[in-house]
């Protein structure tokens, strides 16, 4: 992986900010008279958000796939980013012909509430001070990222999706959709998911966060109006974050002690291992597309959700009475979100006696698996799409219900 | 594991027809140990089951899944206490309960989850089986059971008599009992438990739960 020049970065600041208040994608504006209820009990409005979709709804608005991002991810689903000018996040699992295909589902992924791509988030200006929000933006949940998916759809007259699907906090939203609006719910795809944060991912969060707050230049939140970004904290967020998506398989097979464009140590504090300098560059080109304050309100909407104190420390409650079918999905390799979180949604599911599918993928690619081609993967979700759209009514695929 | 007798895929196994004709049209059906899905696949089509299955094998789990088929990865030993009481109209657990841990408890949790619990089993109390045990005082290998003692997942091997005393401690009722030889076809002693216990290879029980029904 090559530095981006100087210049270029500058670009690409610039062209992350026109995204945040000017986005490429199309966006819905809700007025004030329209407020979104948080679960904080604030009301927060106006509010936007900003969507993409792929494919075509049909007549009867019955074959739609909302596909939710994670933490990092954005609705650029399957095309080609507009900050970053690289491929689609899920490209290779969405598109004509492939496992969630475009010719027969309307496919669409908002950004998400809190984001930083043309939904409301705290880059976005606050109507009350004409500046942007910084902390004065609400501490969301995930439960309000869905709820403002709802308000889209119920503009855009999509009364029950086909499916919702997502992986690691885009799961968390297919829980969360499957638990407050169980109607609305066709089947769901929870993948590398958990029903609640963990203390290691609380923990792992925190030192995120903190690394931001540590920056001089996040000036308390504040640091749009002083023309700087906490790009080092960011950076260090991103590179620690970045640890816990692989494996250590991974690690060894990909980098182990090699250097990087040198034959010896340096005996300096230089990137000289390829681990390094591939941690760095992970770091340097996240700032590039991602508002930090972002960063600290959607993580702590991850460690804020946990299904089962929200029903009355019964995770079975959240499912109680649904019609949905689940395929729950995991890695073996994931210490992120491990097989053992899943099990407790399937567990959970079983007890109310849900119509679930659950696989384990072998992959030794850690919790980033579920971004990448798993050909296991890939078939399992076709298989179990196919299935529900023949249940449904949609027309056959390419290749046959 | 594919066992050496069992029909190429296409023709359904001898028990699962069986088990397919004691199962109502547009039932609840739960299949633990459900393999590769050809049981399910089967009750869908002749009897448009809700089919969910359990099974142990990761490879086999992902390959219904991808066919449409719900299954979890799963086992009988340690997942059934998660379902609610008479979640399914059936609970089949065929040919699988004497590869359990602990067949009592499955058993019971089979007639608490369903309606009705659909149980095959290899009969260990056929004539062949007691007659290489006492001829050659060795563990017998047959066609039904054909690896050696130490090979073999089948843990809790019993006749058909000592499954219907444990029917009994389970406090469930035979609604049918039908024993059959290994190309499927039933035999016609209906009537007689130890003419069944001798002459059949193979057993499949309709049960219900005594205080349930």
């Amino acid at each position: 992986m090559s530095t981006v020049p100087v210049t270029d970065l500058e670009q690409l600041s610039a062209a992350r900010l026109s995204e945040v208040h000017r986005p490429s994608s199309p966006v819905v504006h809700f007025p004030e008279s329209e407020p979104l209820k948080l679960d904080c009990d604030q009301l927060l409005a106006p509010f936007s958000v900003a969507y993409q979709t792929y494919g075509t709804l049909n007549s009867r608005k019955s074959n739609a796939i909302l596909i939710c991002h994670a933490l990092t991810g954005d609705q650029h689903v399957a095309n080609v980013h507009p900050v970053t000018g690289k491929p689609g996040w899920w490209e290779t699992l969405v598109g004509p012909g492939k496992p969630v295909d475009t010719e027969r589902f309307f496919v669409l992924c908002t950004n998400i509430l809190g984001g930083c791509m043309g939904s409301t988030g705290p880059a976005s200006l606050n109507p009350g001070t004409g500046k942007p929000y910084g902390l004065d933006f609400p501490v969301i949940t995930i439960g309000d990222m869905v709820d403002a998916q709802v308000r889209l759809l119920d503009r855009l007259g999509i009364d029950q999706l086909f499916s919702v699907m997502g992986g690691s906090m885009g799961g968390m939203q297919v829980l969360e959709w499957a638990a407050r609006h169980k109607e609305r719910v066709f089947t769901a795809v929870p993948i590398a998911t958990a029903p609640w944060h963990s203390a290691q991912n609380i923990a792992l969060h925190e030192v995120g966060r903190q690394a931001v707050m540590a920056d001089p230049d996040w000036r308390g939140g504040n640091y749009y109006a002083h023309g700087v970004v906490p790009k080092n904290g960011l950076a260090v967020a991103r590179m620690a974050a970045h640890i816990t998506y692989l494996s250590e398989k991974t690690l060894e097979a990909k980098f182990g002690r090699n250097l990087q464009d040198r034959d010896a140590r340096s005996f300096s504090f230089d990137a000289d291992f390829k681990i390094e300098s591939y941690l760095r560059h992970q770091g340097s080109t996240f700032v590039d597309r991602f508002d930090a304050n972002s960063y600290l309100y959607i993580t702590r909407a991850m460690d804020y959700f946990d299904l089962e104190a929200e029903h009355g420390g019964k995770l079975a409650n959240a499912f109680r009475g649904t019609k949905t079918e689940f395929c729950v999905v995991s890695f073996t390799s994931d210490w992120l979100y491990p097989t053992r979180d899943s099990r407790d949604i399937v567990k959970a599911l079983n007890a109310v006696a849900a119509n679930v599918s659950f696989v384990e993928i072998e992959s030794d690619k850690g919790h980033d698996s579920f971004l990448l081609e798993e050909p296991e993967f890939f078939a399992t979700v076709r298989g179990f799409l196919n299935a529900g759209a023949a249940k449904r009514g949609l027309k056959p695929g390419r290749e046959g219900p | 594991m594919q066992k050496p007798n069992e029909p190429l895929p296409g023709a359904p196994r001898a028990d699962h027809l069986l088990i397919a004709e004691m199962v109502e049209p547009g039932s609840r059906v739960l299949d633990i140990g459900c393999g590769d899905g050809a049981l399910l696949r089967l009750l869908a089509e002749t009897k448009a089951v809700d089919g969910r299955g359990i099974e142990l094998s990761r490879e086999r789990v992902n390959a219904c899944v991808t066919r449409g088929l719900s299954v979890i990865q799963g086992d009988a030993d340690r997942d059934l206490a998660d379902y609610p009481d008479q979640a399914f109209d059936y609970a089949i657990l065929s040919l699988t309960i004497q590869a359990t841990r602990y067949p009592k408890a499955v058993l019971e949790h089979l007639i608490r989850i369903g309606r009705h619990a659909i149980v095959s089993f290899p009969n260990f109390g056929h004539w062949r089986i007691r007659a290489l045990l006492l001829l050659t005082g060795r563990m017998p290998i047959t066609d039904n059971l054909p690896e050696p003692w130490y090979m073999s997942p089948d843990a809790h091997l019993c006749t058909i008599k000592d499954f219907d005393d444990l029917v009994s401690l389970v406090d469930a009722e035979v609604e049918e009992a039908v024993a059959f030889n290994s190309s499927g076809r039933r035999l016609a002693i209906k009537n007689s438990l130890s003419a069944q216990n001798l002459l059949g290879e193979k057993a499949v029980f309709l049960l219900t739960g005594k205080r349930r029904s």
